[in-house]
């Protein structure tokens, strides 16, 4: 397995050798910054394209073909779109909190997107309670939501971000004990060591029955998470126009949509962390023949295929199930899949303690 | 241990100031190129193209504060969770039998939340 970090490293020596060490240190952050920044907006403008396509092929219809080669110049078309369109100016909205709220949507998914494992060596932040700090952060979103909603002053807005965090909340809890159930298996929570206690073999393989069963509740979870249909009623534009961003004009409302499809990516970035072993290629004891060839796949195209297959399958939830009415939404969580999850998590401590894991 | 955590923490707040120029260059260029034109009702909010009546930050349906408090208690409850599920392995039956205490008390507040109806949607 290529360990990236020598390249890191590299780059460190090369630039102390000219500069202090202060300011190589100021330009890492910095090229680290608009590295962030750049892989934010492509995985973004990709994930607008891979919707579109799927959701279009879907519904035997053809999608974005007319930009560029099969549609893939169209994501950026419509990003310039979204740019010049005017900002309205709103008369009764609370300013700074209208103004606030974007912010701290962007920010919640960017520091969620920061921990993510990346590659082997290529991880940004490592904190020793990486995954804990993951669903700290990402936590934050609820709130640019609920502020969206509320500083709005409209019906549609309120009722929105109150169904969005009623729903965010919930589905959290159910997130928060699939992670608790596989930091269990993994005995860490820093995420380069989850993906590192997965290199014999995947959580979703070596975790038996529990892994499997946190690994649907974490998918149904992340969905309604992420306020994807079937769970969007939040924004259900048949009821309520568009939920909590109908005040939100031009690139105001583009960072609502860019964060949207930034945490389809991160949870299901967070699903492959879990139980398909991050960028930790498909490995199976004793056949080491075919872990060496699995091993010549650079990580990086490990983890960012896992991602984008599982969020393949959440894209397919969106365009196959019904949306839920509020009540269901809240009686599916809190009567199913909580009960279920706390069940499982006795389940997965009896393998772990019994030692029956493979 | 110490300057790794640093080093983590410094790499956070990069995360958190590229979200914060993300949004702010955006915005920049938005401003820049946009058109605007100015319209007194173009500031109003938008009913479905009714006049609004009343305030709009009004009273709301109790439940979504009720669903907030239960969060909040089995969340906090997660939590304590956690440092546990690090030690599973080392700590063996006497941290199993502390920790069923603590889960019977957790699974005993869901019991009593549903039997007096706080899961309902009424």
């Amino acid at each position: 397995m290529q360990d990236l970090s020598v390249g890191t490293a590299w780059l460190h020596s090369f630039l102390t050798g000219y500069i202090p060490e202060w300011a190589a240190v100021t330009l890492e952050c910095l090229l680290i910054g608009v590295g962030l920044m750049l892989l934010y907006a492509v995985l973004a403008l990709f994930y607008i394209l891979f919707e579109r396509k799927v959701c279009a092929y879907f519904q035997c219809r053809l999608g974005p073909n007319r930009v560029g080669p099969w549609g893939l110049l169209q994501s950026i078309a419509d990003m310039f779109k979204i740019l010049i369109k005017e900002l309205i100016s709103l008369n009764h909205v609370d300013k700074f909190l209208f103004a606030l709220a974007p912010y701290l949507v962007i920010i919640a998914s960017m520091l969620a997107f920061a921990v993510l494992p990346w590659g082997n060596g290529l991880q940004i932040i490592d904190f020793n309670v990486g995954i804990f700090f993951l669903l700290a952060v990402s936590s934050i979103g609820v709130l640019g939501i609920l502020l969206a909603g509320w500083s709005s002053n409209n019906k549609f807005t309120l009722i929105g971000a109150l169904r969005s965090g009623a729903q965010m909340v919930s589905y959290e809890l159910s997130m928060g004990l699939c992670v608790v159930t596989m930091v269990i298996m993994a005995g860490t929570m820093s995420v380069g060591g989850i993906v590192e206690a997965q290199s014999h073999l995947w959580f979703i393989f070596s975790g038996h029955i529990p892994a499997i069963i946190a690994f649907v509740i974490f998918m149904i979870a992340g969905t309604a998470e992420t306020n994807r249909g079937p769970f969007d009623l939040p924004e259900a534009e048949s009821e309520l126009t568009a939920g909590y961003h109908t005040e939100y004009s031009g690139i105001h409302f583009g960072f609502f949509y860019l964060a949207e499809y930034l945490n389809l990516f991160i949870v299901s970035g967070v699903a492959a962390l879990l139980f398909f072993g991050g960028w930790m290629p498909l490995h199976i004891p004793g056949w080491d023949g075919f872990n060496a060839v699995m091993d010549f796949i650079p990580s990086p195209i490990w983890f960012i295929g896992k991602a984008i297959a599982l969020s393949f399958i959440i894209i397919w939830f969106k365009w196959t199930f019904p949306r839920l009415r509020i009540d269901q939404l809240l009686t599916l969580e809190w009567k199913y899949l909580l009960p279920i999850n706390l069940f499982n998590l006795v389940l997965m401590v009896m393998i772990v303690t019994f030692g029956l894991y493979l | 241990m110490i300057a790794l955590a640093i080093q983590n923490a410094t790499l956070a707040v990069v995360a958190l100031l590229t979200g914060v120029a993300l949004v702010a260059i955006a915005l920049w260029l938005a401003g820049l190129i946009s058109p605007r034109s100015f319209n007194p009702q173009k500031g109003e909010a938008y009913e479905c193209g009714i006049p609004t009546r009343g305030e709009s930050m009004a009273q709301f349906k109790v439940g979504y504060y009720l669903f907030a408090i239960l969060f909040l208690m089995f969340d906090v409850e997660t939590v304590f969770l956690y440092p546990w599920a690090v030690r599973v392995h080392e700590l063996g039956t006497s941290g199993l039998t502390a920790i069923a205490v603590f889960f019977g008390i957790i699974v005993l507040g869901l019991v009593y939340a549903w039997r007096k109806g706080a899961l309902e949607w009424k």
